[in-house]
């Protein structure tokens, strides 16, 4: 649905400041009917390469195709109408304050030249849609925050688009109405097949909707693939310091002060992270362990969470055994298709689990 | 107290003023708000930009706005005679009194115009509106209360010009306070016109400000 071949975007050096790259050859191509997200720091590119897409922002290299059409081609006329397949909704919801519900959503449509009784027919299942029908004479003043962006969702469909992106658009909410928005979203894309190309600096927002995911940082996309994928294995560290605080894979200080980097002087036992995902989250692992090696595995950690729909699971645990059954434990659990990682040893003298 | 003579001079007056200060500020905002939108749009990285057009328009309107009122009435009157046959009277006043308007409203209508939240025409943009749209649909109504206000500043100063063109035989409020209050020292004449001005302009303002807040859906009671 969406394709972007070696974007690169480079805002011209202005009063002082000398010109800044915030989008270097980045490829991406997105599925129709996906929920795509992108995440990365503030300032990393992800409003530029959002904004290239309906090219709000014209890259200063490379092509950017929508549903087949490459809008980096097309005349001023021909992008404006192109964009009406395009909707986008916002951080601050942009919404003229001058107008009602009504009048907002309405907007579209009156700029596309569809004759009033049309518009009626399309706004007022839109409210429905949005669950704002008994706010179609309200100015924007009189909503929350999570109902403003209820009215820029309509809005942004009026002109029954197949794309929708959708900029920081819970990054100014509390979070329960963000989960509410959220849903939302992921109902629109299920009922409509809607594709919705998301961009956040939150993972919780990654995890709670999108299907694919591409980590943004200084204008390049460093990691993409499945949610889950990059959640089970995140390879940079940029990708780690987003997935680690969701999803805990890291210890608690109490466990960490009891590992050493170094093996074989402190002698210690090894410890070792083991990352189960989808049906293997709820294989009994451990215990095979204990009777097929012969070894102690001493749990540290462990925590299961779920990302769309699947489990997924680290477990952190201290092998005590002889060298070659160890090594044979961890062979075997790779074997399984499972995440094994070795973070370092325990410092002995402790051996009950603490934490 | 005045004489049923003053009193009608005061009323005719009064008339000459409503009239000059209507017609000039009908069409001062005629072509000022045009060209205050066109300096707001014009502008490096809006619209429609055009660094040019913009630079040299803006320097017209500040000359323009730069030169006291007394002086551009005086310096305009060969242009003021071309267009109304005449350089003195209510019909020759209206001229200088367009004049001034025309730049004070448009750089009143550019503030209120620029103050739009760039969002709205970012969000307009996505949506497929061309320039005129977004100038149309999106700009004038969401700077509807402050260009209401800022044309209620402008009607405020005309009517102070207003007074000022009566030092040059323009007729009015201003010409009656010179003639009867000043020069055949009648101070209650002349009271009686600074009463009537004063009222003139808590009229003109409450009206702008009450209209300004119906405008304004800013700032609801939720
Ligand atoms: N209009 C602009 N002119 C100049 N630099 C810009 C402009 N917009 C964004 N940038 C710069 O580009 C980089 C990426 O910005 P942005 O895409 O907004 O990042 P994000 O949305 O990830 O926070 C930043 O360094 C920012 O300062
Ligand atoms: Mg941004």
């Amino acid at each position: 649905m969406i394709t972007l071949e070696h974007v690169e975007k480079t805002y011209p050096a202005r009063g002082g400041g000398g010109a800044v790259t915030a989008l270097s050859d980045t490829s991406l191509h997105i599925a129709p009917g996906e929920i795509f997200g992108i995440i990365g720091r503030s300032g990393a590119g992800k409003s530029t390469l959002l904004r290239t897409i309906n090219l709000l922002e014209t890259p200063t290299r490379g092509t950017v195709r929508v549903d087949g059409v490459d809008l980096t081609s097309l005349s001023a006329a021909q992008l404006r109408h192109a964009r009406h397949s395009i909707g986008m909704i916002f951080q601050h919801f942009n919404l003229l304050s001058a107008r009602t519900v009504y009048g907002n959503v309405a907007l579209p449509l009156e700029l596309a030249g569809v004759p009033k009784a049309e518009i009626r027919k399309t706004v007022e299942p839109l409210l429905d849609l949005v669950g704002l029908a008994d706010k179609s004479g309200r100015y924007p003043a009189e909503l929350s925050g999570g109902q403003k962006q209820r009215v820029g969702i309509a809005r942004a469909l009026a002109s029954k688009p197949k794309v929708l992106l959708s900029d920081e658009a819970t990054s100014a909410l509390d979070p329960e109405t963000t989960t509410q928005i959220l849903h939302l979203l992921a109902d629109i894309n299920r009922r409509l097949g809607l594709t919705i190309v998301l961009i956040t600096h939150e993972i919780a927002v990654i995890k709670e909707i999108c299907h694919r995911v591409a980590v943004l940082d200084g204008g390049r996309v460093i990691e993409s693939g499945p949610v889950f994928d990059i959640f089970a294995h995140p390879q940079s560290p940029v990708t780690r310091s987003f997935v680690d605080p969701v999803i805990n894979r890291d210890l608690p200080d109490t466990l960490r002060a009891r590992l050493t980097g170094s093996s074989a002087e402190a002698g210690g036992n090894p410890v070792i992270r083991i990352t189960f995902t989808g049906d293997r989250a709820t294989d009994p692992v451990v215990s095979v362990l204990s009777r097929r090696f012969n070894i102690d595995a001493n749990i540290w950690h462990g925590q299961v969470d779920e990302i769309q729909g699947a489990p997924f699971g680290t477990l952190v645990v201290e092998l005590e055994g002889a060298a070659d059954a160890i090594g044979g434990a961890v062979a075997f659990l790779k074997e399984c298709n499972l995440g094994v990682e070795v973070l370092g040893h325990a410092v002995p003298g402790h051996h009950r689990v603490a934490g | 107290m005045l004489s049923p003579d003053i009193i009608a001079l005061l009323v005719k007056a009064t008339l000459d003023t409503l009239h000059m200060v209507a017609v000039s500020g009908a069409l001062g905002t005629l072509i000022g708000l045009p060209l205050g939108v066109l300096l707001a749009v014009t502008g490096r990285g809006e619209l429609l930009e055009s660094v040019i057009f913009n630079r040299i328009v803006g320097a017209v309107v500040n000359i323009a706005r730069s030169t006291p009122f007394i002086i551009l009435v005086v310096a305009i009157i060969p242009f003021t005679r071309l267009v109304a046959g005449t350089s003195i009277g209510t019909a020759a006043a209206i001229v200088p009194l367009t004049v001034a308007a025309i730049p004070f409203i448009a750089r009143v209508v550019e503030g209120a115009v620029r103050e739009v939240d760039r969002g709205l025409i970012e969000a307009a943009q996505a949506m497929g509106a061309t320039p005129l749209q977004i100038i149309v649909k999106v700009l004038l109504p969401e700077a509807r209360p402050a260009i209401a206000l800022g044309l209620t500043l402008a009607a405020v100063s005309l009517i102070g010009y207003s007074a000022m063109v009566g030092a040059v035989g323009g007729g009015g409020l201003g010409d009656l306070g010179i003639r009867y209050g000043y020069q055949r020292f009648l101070p209650e004449v002349m009271l009686a016109v600074v009463v009537v001005l004063v009222v003139l302009v808590q009229i003109v303002q409450s009206a702008g400000d009450w209209l300004a807040r119906r405008f304004n859906k800013r700032h609801l009671k939720v």
